[in-house]
């Protein structure tokens, strides 16, 4: 087998100087019972290029987001990652690393660790940020359980337009905890309802921006009231572009700002491996009771800057039961693709990226609203609108995929039962306008 | 801080301040560069991207641009380059040397995987595609499944936990909704053992249970007496590393297991040391109702410095009804769908746990392993990676003490016995190893022996390589034993950093970089 290195004679050899005569005498604690005499029924080992064969078949056996015009969101998004990000990442020094546990030989993956935190920071509009979260949803359900933690209180309040993989992520987290979660409708005017849900006993309120329709919310009215109440405001957000161009939750009063980071830097993966951003406001109160590993700025024995993993007493292995989370293994490699592609983009590239998004947007939603029967539900957009039409919106997307066009997510596939005739529709960058004629043209044949 | 005439930091200063050396003039030394932050680098103009201008179209974004400027520094594409690449170099790696920390199974990655989770169907693919166009990554799904429930011998998996601490989440809200499901609301007592992962107490927290802790016995193992002494009708469970942190496996494990079972609790075992048994022994054969897989130890993912992981959950029939959405199913016709919705499951899943289906990233490159392996292979790395820690502790047990008697499973666990009145610590000897190019095993872990130093060293080393290995530790003890103590408290004199002040870190928190002028505020 190519990747172990010992020879039958080496295995002998260390066997006798452990001093046992088989491998099995080194097994014998095993109960007699569950030890397996021969192999388990799977089939045995094969070369580099039989295991890429079988793998290349299932690969292609799906259509790739490239190879088609493709305007499906909902939560992931199709952006372009430079060659360069793709390649630091694959850099031995990043990829087979630990945890950077030993920081004398990790000062690699802590710098940049602070800088992706202070880069998370400035983006959201926070003053520190966390060195990732799995994802946008697990980020969400932590400040959910957070902001009960930091108010000793525990009713959370989430608007229906949070993403509803994240609502349903946060009611798991909560299920057996003392912290109920209300989640308002997601129809029309959900802030209204979100406020009308903010009472004395309120921990927090979470409403995502973008919301999962595509609208974009204030959340300055929001968070005055919560605020007069004592409750916290959390800003989720699934399309960290937007940022680049949209007010940053921090700037509009939020306390909490969590969301996925998959769009810079981190491909579609079908999923996952993703990124959560999580940050918050420079309060005492609320740095303590962060979930996830946080890597600060110190020096060195002879006065020079450096960096290790701090504040490790909220955490499991030091904490045990009273950790502010479980989590150990964060997103490390997705958030180092993260900070790198932030670093190529800066300030300007951001900026010009969300703004190319959203125009792309712009033009993808009056190309599909001049369609006669098709409407679009948005007032505002960054990137993601919703679209009604005249007929169940999963049918439409099936037939569009037999067009060979990806054309979004049926609004029912997130919320089973309802909303049968909203499209969810993603445009980006990546988007040419040919896409957009091509999607154009097959939605008005399937209609 | 010293100022030169102008008022400004001196050269010397200014490289200690910003990491670099006091001896230099660029405050590096030769390949060992100094390299300062992006925010002290970078511009707001700079960029390390091209993009077609925008055409200036009206926004409908309802008032709500963003105002101020973010702060975002960028660089251009050689610079990204050379500040990524030179901090790496600071970084140990296994692609560099033997990473021997236990419980952590830091194994060679294989770059088929990486190769593997790059094709296009794998990595541009959206989760929430019409199933028509992703039936090979739902088949890849089904194929992982296939195979991890074969390897544990149990008859359901949960694919969807992105790391252990979250499979472990898994596995204890399955036992939960099983026990509520069961109207056995008066059970919330969860057993640990004081040699467990921190995750575990942790996690039972999460799920509503309390934890109270069984004690080791004189061998590294549960407490027999301890343990039945503890069951009763209040009691949810026990979480059980097997083998455990010490490196040993539970011989009583089907005692515990029926014990468990008789008293009306569920039987979760943490998964993270697999690799000491995998191919070899089933945990279904063991009597676990719930188990964690770590892709990113047994099955080479790789941590990436600190994830993404991958927390594959096995249950029991008993539990397989509450498994979390979404999962896949073989259709009729051959092909395959995803069960997404609580109400269309056929049994009663206690949830979702995160957003869309899994860390398929992993999927890819642990099915890519598995398969590579074979049977066979996977066998042979269970046995590999026994062979390994135990040649080490046989090899080291004449300078350094072991903690437990007899021979060890996948890591050797030693205590600081062996350092008694060299005024070395194990923290001391840790950072010595970093001056001989090691990274140093897993430190004051477990919490049941006294200055734990836990070494796993994987099947993936060699005999000559752990021959050094082992040569470097005899000798770092014996020169401990002689009184060379300079040569420990002064580590590490040969790292880009010596050693750091982690109080200072935690009383003084400085956790993002801030602008001179704010944080002279």
């Amino acid at each position: 087998m190519r990747y172990l290195p010992h020879t039958d004679a080496d295995r002998k050899a260390m066997l006798d100087a452990i001093g046992v005569a088989s491998i099995d005498d080194l097994f014998t604690d095993v109960p007699e019972a569950a030890r397996l005499d021969g192999l388990v029924d799977l089939p045995t080992k094969q070369g580099e290029l039989q295991v890429e064969r079988a793998m290349a078949a299932m690969s292609a056996r799906n259509i790739a987001a490239s190879q088609a015009p493709f305007f499906v969101g909902a939560g992931a998004y199709k952006h372009h990652i430079p060659s360069t990000v793709d390649h630091l990442i694959q850099r031995s020094e990043f990829l087979t690393a630990y945890t950077p546990y030993q920081p004398e030989i990790s000062q690699g993956t802590l710098q940049t660790l602070f800088e992706f935190q202070t880069q998370v920071a400035l983006l959201t509009g926070m003053d520190v940020a966390n060195a990732s979260m799995y994802d946008g949803s697990t980020a969400c359900a932590e400040a959910v359980m957070m902001a009960a933690r930091v108010t000793r209180r525990n009713k959370a309040v989430m608007a229906g337009s949070v993403h509803p993989h994240y609502v349903e992520a946060s009611k798991t987290l909560a299920k057996y905890s003392d912290v109920s979660i209300t989640v308002t409708d997601a129809a029309p005017a959900d802030l209204d309802a979100v406020i009308a849900e903010i009472d004395d006993t309120t921990a927090c309120v979470v409403i995502q921006t973008p919301d999962i329709f595509g609208r974009l919310h204030d959340l300055r009215e929001v968070s005055r009231i919560a605020h007069e109440k004592g409750a916290l405001v959390i800003a989720v957000f699934t399309e960290a572009v937007s940022l680049g161009l949209v007010e940053a939750p921090g700037n509009m009063g939020a306390d909490i700002a969590v969301g996925e980071g998959q769009s810079i830097g981190v491909g579609l993966n079908f999923g996952g491996p993703y990124v959560g951003l999580f940050a918050c406001k420079d309060d005492r109160r609320f740095i303590r009771q962060m979930p996830g590993r946080l890597a600060g700025e110190t020096i060195d024995a002879d006065g020079r800057r450096g960096y290790v993993l701090t504040l490790s007493t909220r955490e499991q292995h030091i904490r045990r039961d009273k950790a502010t989370s479980n989590i150990c293994t964060n997103a490390g490699l997705c958030s180092l693709a993260w900070t790198i592609h932030m670093t190529l983009l800066g300030e300007k590239g951001l900026t010009q990226l969300a703004r190319l998004n959203h125009e792309t947007a712009c033009e993808l939603a009056d190309a599909l609203a001049s369609i006669p029967g098709v409407e679009l539900v948005n007032e505002t957009f960054f990137n993601e609108f919703t679209l009604l039409l005249p007929k169940n919106a999963d049918q439409v997307v099936n037939e569009l995929a037999r067009f060979g066009v990806l054309g979004g997510v049926p609004a029912s596939r997130l919320y089973p039962g309802r909303f049968e005739n909203y499209l969810i529709v993603a445009a980006t960058e990546t988007n040419t306008p040919e896409d957009i004629a091509v999607f154009a043209k097959a939605l008005a044949g399937v209609l | 801080m010293s100022m030169n005439t102008q008022g400004r930091p001196t050269r010397m200063a200014e490289n200690i301040a910003t990491g670099g050396y006091a001896d230099t003039i660029s405050g590096s030394r030769g390949l060992d560069q100094a390299e300062a932050l992006i925010f002290e680098r970078g511009d707001l103009d700079r960029c390390g991207v091209d993009l077609p201008e925008p055409k200036g179209l009206k926004t409908r974004l309802g008032g709500l641009e963003r105002k101020d400027a973010i702060g975002l520094p960028g660089l251009a594409e050689p610079e990204t380059m050379r500040h990524y690449v030179r901090l790496s170099r600071k970084n140990y790696a296994i692609d560099l040397g033997l990473y021997p920390l236990g419980s952590c199974t830091m194994k060679h990655n294989p770059r088929l995987n990486e190769k593997v989770a790059r094709m296009p169907g794998f990595a541009d693919v959206h989760p929430l595609q019409p199933a028509s166009t992703v039936q090979g990554a739902y088949q890849v799904m089904g194929e992982l499944a296939h195979w991890l429930m074969t390897l544990t011998n149990m008859p359901a998996v949960a694919l969807s936990p992105k790391a252990g601490a979250h499979g472990e989440f898994c596995g204890m809200m399955a036992i939960r909704a099983k026990l509520d499901a069961d109207g056995q609301t008066g059970r919330r007592r969860i057993l640990v053992p004081e040699s467990a992962h921190g995750t575990n107490p942790a996690t039972a927290v999460q799920c509503g249970f309390t934890v109270d802790e069984i004690p080791a016995d004189k061998t590294g193992r549960v407490d027999m007496e301890a343990f039945k002494a503890k069951l009763g009708d209040d009691v949810a469970g026990i979480m059980l590393t097997n083998p455990n942190t010490c490196g040993l496996f539970e011989r009583d494990i089907r005692e515990i297991a029926d014990l468990i079972h008789e008293a009306g609790g569920y039987f979760y075992c943490d998964g993270a040391n697999f690799n000491a048994i995998v191919g070899r022994v089933r945990p279904g054969d063991l009597g676990v109702d719930a188990m964690h897989i770590n892709l990113h130890k047994t099955f080479s993912t790789p941590h990436g410095g600190g994830g993404p992981g991958s927390g594959p959950t096995v249950l029991s029939d008993a539990l397989a009804p509450f498994a979390p959405v979404p999962y896949v199913v073989e259709t009729e016709k051959g092909g395959w769908d995803l069960v997404e919705h609580m109400d269309d499951a056929e049994g009663a899943p206690f949830g979702r746990m995160a957003a869309f289906h899994g860390q398929m990233g992993m999927f890819t490159r642990a099915l890519t392993y598995m398969m590579s392996h074979g049977s066979d292979g996977l066998k042979q790395v269970a046995e590999d990676a026994v062979l390994n820690a135990n040649y080490i502790q046989a090899r080291l047990s004449h300078v350094m003490t072991v903690a437990f008697e007899g021979t060890c499973m996948h890591e050797a666990l030693f205590d600081d016995r062996f350092l008694k009145d060299t005024g070395v610590t194990t923290l001391d000897f840790a950072k010595a190893m970093i001056d001989e190019g090691y990274h140093p095993m897993t430190m004051y872990f477990p919490l049941v022996v006294h200055g734990a130093m836990l070494i796993e060293p994987t099947e993936t080393e060699s005999m000559s390589g752990l021959d050094r290995f082992i040569e470097v530790l005899e000798a770092l003890a014996t020169a401990a034993k002689a009184g060379d103590t300079a040569r420990f408290l002064a580590a590490p004199v040969h790292a880009p950093t010596k050693r750091l002040d982690e109080t200072r870190a935690a009383r003084q928190p400085v956790l993002r970089w801030t602008p001179l002028e704010q944080a002279a505020e």
